[in-house]
């Protein structure tokens, strides 16, 4: 070898990335071909497609739709959020209170996952705060779901939206006002094409969160069931079915990263 | 994006071949040498301990909750500390939400003893995660009502597989303020749910089908059904169908028992299945609920403490097994949960003095009406030989069907 490469320091990291990440992806995927034995529930190693047969039924098909809709539904939500603001906080809001703005983005982080899932599910209790403030609410099921992923997930839209302004350069703007543009033309032929890469990385993140969640669904989706929580009930029952389960938030993820790649948003995570 | 190198493709395919050897091998079923019980069950060769050794200084518990409380929930509440003193055994506990929860955490070999339902036990047994016990090792076994011990579910071959713990019934919860007149019958959460639509709640998993069985048994006689996990593939749909209709009406299913408690406190949830130790909880905090024994009867448990077969501590294993079958802690824990004591002696160490009456401790006609947690399997428990029955792996795929 001439070039030299520090293949020593790289080793570590190789190993932990190809044994405990692709070599756990590679044993759901096998054993999504075993099967258990009905009585004990013992998985019985043995080559069976019966699993993704299963799959093929309106029940698992209703589950990874709904699923689906919820994951894009969050994600519309949080762009829809994080646009606005972090244009108010890129462009508007003058430079020393940025810092500010981005550590309140940033706060809800600190709270742990299932504080801010309970304190959704108390909110959306009756005679709750949505309740007694708003005079009504969803109760638990799905707008709930759509409701707390939408919060739980806003900040990781926000950030890469905001570092995408940032980088717009200013002269663009200014070039688009000289050229007669109004303040709407110049969002939407101006900043909206240079912010799409970034949008596209953060819903990288909101919709693969909220493709896998299976705890805040459990806490105020009701009598909702998702993917997450589908697997979660297999993984007690009949581990190789919910591998089978597992494959296919994979396979939706792979499509996903595969059409975002297009996009340029790989590039911006 | 770069070529892929063949070599490292290679290196990849080699390591995911490795993982799955061993994944592979490490999930075979311990079978080979071994008995075979009646009912065609294959039992694993495993010996139960001679004598017992010194306190291995530390036993982790797997538990029904308000099983195994050392007063870190409720200081009152605490038969685990004097224990820990005496014996030289720290005691930690993990909590289970359901029977299927618990043969799954088992598996992992994390823990020395475990509280089994009938509809656990088998499956431990046969799947060698539990071992014999040597009866004569424990003092208080001899006190244990003879009518749960050496039970299908608890032995095979006439071998004990645990030190029965207790036994009691699901009851029938419902706030007394928003549910009026009080429900007699599980009809309140099947045909007649009334103003409580989307309400209702029932407990999150394949076994609650039975409880649909057992009022179908009941309430639709035609469909001859005598036993409730005993079904046949007509039986299974019209339960599947009872269940799919009670969806419509259920607010929340619930396994977790601190949210079910919480859900009746809201009010979110106001009609549904839960045990006698959550309605204890929940009137502790001050919720407006009540439970009842409906007209039809329900499904209910037996509990039994086994050891696990992995065990590095199985000396205070024994220890707590024993501590925990003992009659002031039995009388402490049938009285917390609301069960009725595995041993005899309990009975007269119960601060009410009613409680064995009340939960008819020694009522084997109540208990006849009782229809503890079973595993259904292929060959029909009710003794029908003319017809296949719906084993759990059905009911396990019928659940996730009736959840949608």
């Amino acid at each position: 070898m001439k070039r030299k490469t520090p293949y020593g320091l790289l080793a570590a990291p190789l190993l932990w990335l190809v044994v405990a990440y692709l070599g756990a992806l590679a044993s759901i995927f096998a054993t999504a071909f075993f099967t258990t034995d009905s009585f004990t529930n013992e998985v019985v190693p043995g080559f069976s497609l019966d699993n993704f047969r299963a799959l093929a039924t309106g029940t698992y098909a209703g589950i990874v739709g709904r699923t689906l809709l919820i994951a894009a539904l969050v994600t519309v939500l949080c762009v829809g959020l994080a646009v606005p603001f972090a244009f108010v906080m890129a462009r508007v809001v003058p430079a020393r209170w940025r810092s500010v703005g981005l550590a309140l983005v940033l706060v809800p982080l600190w709270a742990s996952y299932l504080v801010k899932a309970y304190a959704w599910r108390a909110m959306l209790q009756p005679e709750g705060v949505l309740e007694r403030t708003l005079g009504g609410t969803p109760g638990y099921g799905f707008v709930a779901v759509v409701l707390t992923l939408t919060y739980l997930w806003l900040p990781y839209m926000i950030l890469p939206v905001y570092a995408g302004f940032e980088r717009l350069p200013e002269s663009h703007l200014e070039a688009s006002a000289d050229l007669g543009g109004s303040d709407w033309a110049t969002f939407r032929r101006v900043v909206l094409p240079a912010l799409g890469p970034s949008i596209a990385a953060g819903t990288v993140f909101t919709f693969s969160l909220s493709l896998g969640d299976y705890i805040a669904v459990s806490i105020v989706g009701g009598k909702l069931q998702m993917l997450g929580t589908a697997v979660l009930q297999n993984n007690v029952l009949d581990l190789p079915f919910a591998a089978a389960l597992g494959t296919v938030s994979v396979v939706i993820m792979v499509i996903y990263l595969v059409a975002m790649r297009r996009t340029g948003a790989l590039e911006n995570l | 994006m770069r070529r892929p190198n063949p070599l490292r493709l290679a290196a990849i395919a080699a390591v995911g071949a490795l993982a799955l050897g061993a994944c592979g091998s490490s999930s075979t079923t311990p079978s080979g040498s071994g008995s075979t019980a009646p009912g065609g069950m294959k039992v694993p060769d495993l010996k139960p301990l001679d004598k017992l050794g010194t306190a291995e200084g530390k036993v982790s518990v797997l538990a029904w909750p308000g099983y195994v409380e050392d007063g870190s929930n409720d200081p009152k509440v605490d038969w685990i500390s004097d224990f820990e003193k005496a014996s030289g055994c720290e005691v930690s506990v993990k909590t289970f939400g359901t029977s299927d929860e618990a043969v799954q955490l088992m598996r992992t070999g994390q823990y020395d003893v475990v509280s089994a339902s009938g509809d656990a036990t088998l499956r431990l047994i046969a799947a060698g995660d539990v071992e014999p016990i040597n009866t004569s090792l424990l003092k208080n076994y001899g006190d244990i009502f003879e009518s749960l011990k050496m039970q299908k579910h608890n032995s095979v071959n006439g071998v004990a597989y645990g030190a029965p713990h207790g036994r009691g019934a699901n009851l029938l919860m419902y706030r007394t303020d928003l549910v009026s007149p009080a429900p007699d019958s599980w009809a309140a959460v099947f045909d007649n749910v009334g103003g409580q639509k989307g309400k209702v709640t029932a407990y999150d998993s394949p076994i609650y089908i039975a409880d649909a069985a057992l009022y179908l048994m009941k309430t639709k006689p035609d469909l001859g059904i005598k036993n409730p996990y005993a079904l046949d593939e007509k039986q299974l749909a019209a339960a599947v169908d009872l269940l799919k209709a009670q969806k419509a009406n259920v607010g929340e299913y619930w396994s977790d028992y601190l949210k079910q408690i919480q859900a009746f406190k809201a009010g979110t949830s106001t009609v549904g299945t839960t045990w006698q130790v959550i309605v204890n909880v929940a009137k502790g905090e001050g919720a407006k609920v009540e439970a009842v024994l409906p007209k039809e009867g329900a499904t209910g448990w037996s509990d039994t403490w086994m050891l696990s077969a992995k065990s590095q501590a199985k000396t205070c294993g024994y220890l707590l097994i024993d501590h925990l079958t003992s009659p002031k802690a039995n009388a402490a824990i049938a009285e917390y949960f609301g069960e009725a004591p595995g041993n005899k002696k309990a009975c007269a160490e119960t601060a009410d003095k009613n409680h064995c009456a009340t939960f008819h401790a020694e009522d084997e006609a109540y208990f006849s009406q009782v229809w503890y947690w079973n595993t259904p399997i292929e060959a029909c428990l009710d003794g029908r030989t003319d017809v296949k029955c719906t084993d759990y792996a059905t009911w396990t795929k019928a659940w996730t069907e009736i959840r949608g």
